[in-house]
């Protein structure tokens, strides 16, 4: 029997499996078995979730291998790890590891600020954030084979997950009713490989899939980006922060799945204790912002 | 006919897409009343367990069931997983079909491969079907009432000709996924099903 292994369709594959759901960030075992129990389609291995890193301060790196190995032989669902942008070692560690999924994220600290990882010769799939159209088909054209919009991480606030997810899908819808000729010059402006901008524009959606991440932290929060049309949720700090863990992130499984259904988000909404506390984005100093890392 | 989808989680929409390029309508399902009036349906790609803990929240599993006694089911993969007796794991399944299926019976996404299956109830039975295996299940067991349909041969030598098509009267499970290739024949195959012209 001929197996083909690796490929970009098997990458793009697993990310189809996620759609409709939400990936959950854990710190422990426990947590991940609290996210699978509530109907997690992946959990985010990670030492600290956005919120304490922010807190934390210093350089955020990958995290120990013998936490994300116990957190794999916790549960059965996919297992992804971040590791930092550009970090392309981080990245080899954790393939060597047998992760899922890799999130070359802005949440850590970056490892190099001019150029992310060439993701295409690695066996292991890569999701990667963006702020707008541009970022998200550099990212797919370095080999990323599903993107998130980025948001502001560890805040509970969802306005910067908002705002990107509306550039990312605005300018696909923009580029759905360009002129031909305009596009050489769109491809220039947005700094995206051509080739790309004309699958994208051909079939009227990015060319991976697209989650939306940092600062979700409610049932509606979770249902207001599927409505604005990305295809799942991240949800980091917005559960393990929360008064009531389990509950909450049970609801924000339902809500995604039903989130064209008023009635059943105001359902699932009762009585899930205390959200996160969060911090404004508009609170943040420039150099706090997570979101500007990267590209 | 119309053939519904469930839409709890995952890849409906490819689902949707080839069904209509193989000449039904397609119709996402939810909650348990929107069975009403479908001709078959299709248990699509995802989480097993997100898939099975929905379909409990939102009562579906009894409605399922019958809908299943009565109708063509197909289940792909996280589908196939929910429509067996047995996963050797405590999560919700269907149970009507008499297999046993192993989760992520090949390892992790590292191990996920892509690779040509004969597939002799399918139209022009001579091209090979690509099939796509993402952290796919495999049919360990399956009952009297069951027919294999494809098998997958194993140089590795674990034991040859492991299962990865079964079909049960009109239920059917594939561990890979023929809504991410462009070939429909599978698709049709499902509706021959679902028409009755092909059933048990």
């Amino acid at each position: 029997m001929q197996k083909e292994v690796g490929t970009f369709a098997l990458k793009a594959g697993l990310a189809e499996m996620l759609k409709g759901g939400v990936i959950m960030d854990v710190v422990t075992p426990e947590h991940a078995r609290i996210a699978e129990q509530a109907g997690a389609v992946a959990v985010m291995a990670l030492e600290r979730v956005p919120a304490d890193i922010r807190a934390a301060g210093g350089v955020a790196r990958m995290s120990d291998p013998a936490l994300i190995l116990e957190i794999m032989e916790s549960v059965t669902i996919p297992v992804m790890a971040k590791c930092r942008i550009g970090h392309f070692v981080e990245a080899q560690v954790l393939e060597a590891l047998g992760v899922d999924y890799i999130d070359e994220s802005e949440v850590l600290t970056p490892a190099d600020e001019a150029h992310h990882i060439d993701k295409r010769p690695f066996r292991v799939p890569f999701v990667c954030g963006c702020r707008n159209l541009g970022e998200a088909l550099r990212r797919v054209g370095e080999g990323a084979a599903m993107i998130r919009t980025k948001g502001e991480a560890g805040t509970g606030d969802v306005v910067e997950a908002v705002r990107h997810a509306r550039a990312v899908l605005g300018d696909i819808r923009r580029l759905q009713t360009m002129p031909d000729e305009e596009l050489m010059a769109f491809a220039k402006d947005i700094g995206a490989p051509y080739e790309l901008v004309i699958q994208t524009r051909e079939l009227g959606r990015l060319p991976v899939v697209n989650f939306a991440a940092g600062g979700i932290a409610t049932p509606a929060d979770a249902a207001l980006m599927m409505q604005l049309g990305v295809d799942g949720v991240f949800v980091g700090s917005g559960i393990f922060k929360s008064g009531d863990p389990a509950r909450r992130a049970k609801a924000i499984v339902e809500a995604t799945t039903h989130y064209n259904d008023p009635k059943i988000v105001a359902e699932v909404s009762k009585g899930l204790g205390q959200a996160m506390v969060g911090i404004g984005v508009t609170q943040l100093a420039e150099g706090e912002r997570l979101a500007v890392r990267g590209w | 006919m119309t053939i519904g989808v469930l839409a709890l989680q995952g890849d409906f929409a490819e689902h949707s897409v080839m069904l209509r390029r193989a000449g039904a309508e397609a119709r996402l399902v939810r909650l348990p009343e929107q069975l009403e009036g479908l001709d078959g349906l299709i248990i699509p790609g995802g989480e097993s367990t997100t898939i099975g803990k929905l379909a409990t929240t939102f009562g579906l599993m009894e409605p399922l069931r019958r809908f299943a006694g009565q109708h063509a089911v197909w289940g792909t993969c996280a589908g196939a997983i929910f429509l067996s007796k047995d996963a050797r794991r405590d999560q919700p399944l269907l149970g009507v079909m008499d297999i046993t299926v192993e989760r992520n019976a090949f390892g992790r996404q590292v191990d996920s491969f892509e690779t040509e299956l004969r597939l002799p109830m399918l139209e022009s039975p001579e091209r090979p079907f690509h099939a796509v295996f993402i952290r796919a299940p495999l049919i360990d067991r399956a009952g009297s009432g069951v027919d294999v349909l494809a098998r997958l041969e194993d140089p590795e030598g674990k034991g040859g000709g492991r299962i990865v098509a079964a079909r049960q009267g009109r239920l059917l499970a594939t561990s890979f996924h023929p809504e991410l290739t462009g070939d429909d024949r599978f698709h049709r195959y499902f509706l021959t099903l679902a028409g009755g012209r092909g059933g048990a």
